[in-house]
């Protein structure tokens, strides 16, 4: 593993090292650096082409072009074949959500291959995210939405997946939706979950989460915890321009 | 060209069916891969001339019949499929498709080629198994048995192959990887492995279609690049990537042809080019695609 503080109360789950990732010729992701321990929820913070988003598919293997090192469990993701990443229990829920249009509800639940025991099951899914119930029929994208972002979510979490890279999921939804996700990731935080959270609303990163990176031009530049986020507005405004 | 007896028109319309079988089972592979690969598989005629061929020596130089080979050709057709895809067209995903189109071109044109070179242009006859032979009776009409099998076995083909597609998980992973292949493998699918497989499996299909036709036609070198025109017409009328449509397209179209041949016999060869051309100016995506 890793040199974390000796005794850690929580091991390290993720460690992102200098990483860097491009786009073909265009680099992205400038060496960012940061970490995520066990049942933590952790955000990434940052305004919009900060390179959130391309960070997490660096992780995830769908941006294939990368330098530096990220473990994950002491798995190097980096060298992981793209379609073994899933396997070291790393669960993927999209920015774009990634629904599929020719697949029922049910077929994108029960899409993504089951890569360890103690997955959440079905009834459970459908507790957490009443929405869902009785949709299985439903062509995927005709969901609203907020409940394709459940879905999203729930598609992961099915398989075992514990550690789960969650890009924006409160994007563009009405209040009472992004209520919901949140109650769902206090759900999946008491599972015992870790969670790494791309979110714009501050409001949201404060409620969901334990500890905030941010990001600008591909580099994670700041640090804070949930007090200073709460009580230093001022600085964190001043890093997202609002 | 007034009054066709009835009997005569039925007649011209089952026999349709039998052409429109094979292009239902060609069609059918081509959506596929062109959904999975992003190919346009011209190679497909040969593949299916590579059927009937493989058939044909299996009986002539190692004395298997008809029955084993239904069985034994499409699986050494789609091995050959998966050795293709694996040492060719994988290399070319991701560029531009024009190579992939012309790759599989060049593929048919050598494989044709090769098979001109070794085995003559001329065509071979291959026997009616004997539990085929002899007619059946529909009523009014009067069928051999053989192309009856030959459409009812073309049928229960497309319709598994539809089922399987539609129906099951391995269908869902296949849709799936079709709209999104990058997704698909962050969640732990080894895409190019389905990609492979499926290749070879379409293949197959068509290697099976080669062996339908085997006793129906003559056995030739040529037989492959024939028909492909026709499918290729097929499937832009259906519309690229829709399997069902392919399915409904090819028979319909094949007795849109038998029937032609009762009324205007001249115009049989071209009527399916016409509705190609209609089809294209009143909705470019094809009849089952999906308008973008
Ligand atoms: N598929 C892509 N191809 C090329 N450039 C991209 C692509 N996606 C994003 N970018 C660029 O990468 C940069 C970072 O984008 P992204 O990671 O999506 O940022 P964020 O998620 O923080 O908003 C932006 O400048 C964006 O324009
Ligand atoms: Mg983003």
């Amino acid at each position: 593993m890793t040199d974390a503080p000796a005794p850690a109360a929580r091991p390290r789950r993720l460690d992102v090292r200098d990483l860097h990732a491009w786009y073909g010729e265009s680099h992205v992701v400038h060496g960012a650096t940061f970490h995520v321990d066990r049942g933590e929820i952790v955000t990434l913070l940052g305004r919009n082409g900060a390179g959130k988003t391309t960070t997490m598919r660096a992780l995830a293997g769908v941006v294939r072009t990368r330098k530096g090192s990220a473990h994950l469990d002491g798995h190097d993701l980096l060298a992981t074949p793209p379609h073994r990443v899933a396997r070291t229990g790393l669960g993927y829920v999209p920015e774009e959500r990634g629904i599929f249009a020719s697949l029922s509800v049910a077929e994108n639940l029960l899409l993504p291959p089951v890569v360890r025991p103690g997955g959440v099951s079905l009834a459970e899914i459908h507790a957490l995210f009443p929405n869902l119930k009785g949709r299985d029929r439903t062509q995927g994208t005709r969901l609203s939405g907020g409940e394709q972002q459940m879905l999203a979510i729930a598609r992961v979490l099915r398989t075992g997946a514990d550690f789960i890279l969650l890009d924006e999921p409160t994007e563009g939804l009405a209040p009472v939706i992004v209520e919901e996700i949140a109650h769902a990731l206090g759900a999946l935080k008491a599972r015992g979950l870790t969670i790494l959270l791309v979110e714009q609303n501050i409001r949201f990163a404060l409620a969901a989460a334990d500890r905030h990176y941010v990001v600008e031009q591909g580099r994670v530049v700041d640090e804070f915890d949930n007090t200073t986020l709460r009580t230093d507005r001022a600085r964190i405004d001043a890093y997202l321009g609002v | 060209m007034l009054s066709v007896p009835l009997v005569v028109l039925l007649g011209q319309v089952v026999l349709g069916l039998i052409n429109g079988a094979f292009y239902a089972v060609l069609s059918l592979g081509l959506a596929i891969i062109f959904g999975m690969l992003n190919v346009i598989n011209f190679a497909h005629g040969a593949f299916y001339m590579l059927g009937a061929f493989v058939c044909w020596l299996l009986l002539t130089h190692v004395g298997l019949g008809y029955w084993p080979a239904l069985v034994v050709v499409p699986l050494v057709v789609g091995a050959v499929g998966v050795v293709v895809e694996r040492v060719f067209l994988s290399r070319l995903a991701g560029i531009d498709h024009l190579y992939g189109l012309l790759f599989t071109f060049g593929l048919a044109l050598a494989l044709e080629g090769g098979f001109i070179f070794v085995f003559g242009a001329a065509g071979n006859p291959y026997p009616v198994p004997d539990a085929l032979r002899g007619i059946v009776r529909l009523g009014p009409l009067i069928l051999p048995l053989y192309r009856f099998w030959v459409i009812t076995a073309s049928i229960i083909v497309c319709l598994a192959v539809w089922l399987l597609i539609e129906k099951t998980r391995l269908g869902a992973l296949l849709r799936a990887a079709t709209e999104n292949p990058r997704l698909v493998t962050a969640f732990g699918v080894n895409v190019p492995l389905l990609v492979t497989l499926t290749y070879g499996a379409c293949v197959g299909l068509a290697g099976f279609a080669g062996v339908l036709a085997a006793p129906i036609y003559q056995v030739s070198p040529t037989m492959g690049s024939n028909l492909i025109i026709i499918v290729f017409a097929v499937v832009v009328i259906g519309g690229l990537g829709s399997i069902g449509g392919s399915i409904v397209t090819g028979l319909a179209l094949g007795v849109i042809e038998g029937l032609t041949k009762v009324f205007y016999p001249a115009g049989s060869t071209i009527v399916i080019f016409l509705v190609m051309v209609l089809v294209l100016m009143l909705r470019p995506a094809g009849l089952f695609g999906r308008e973008t």
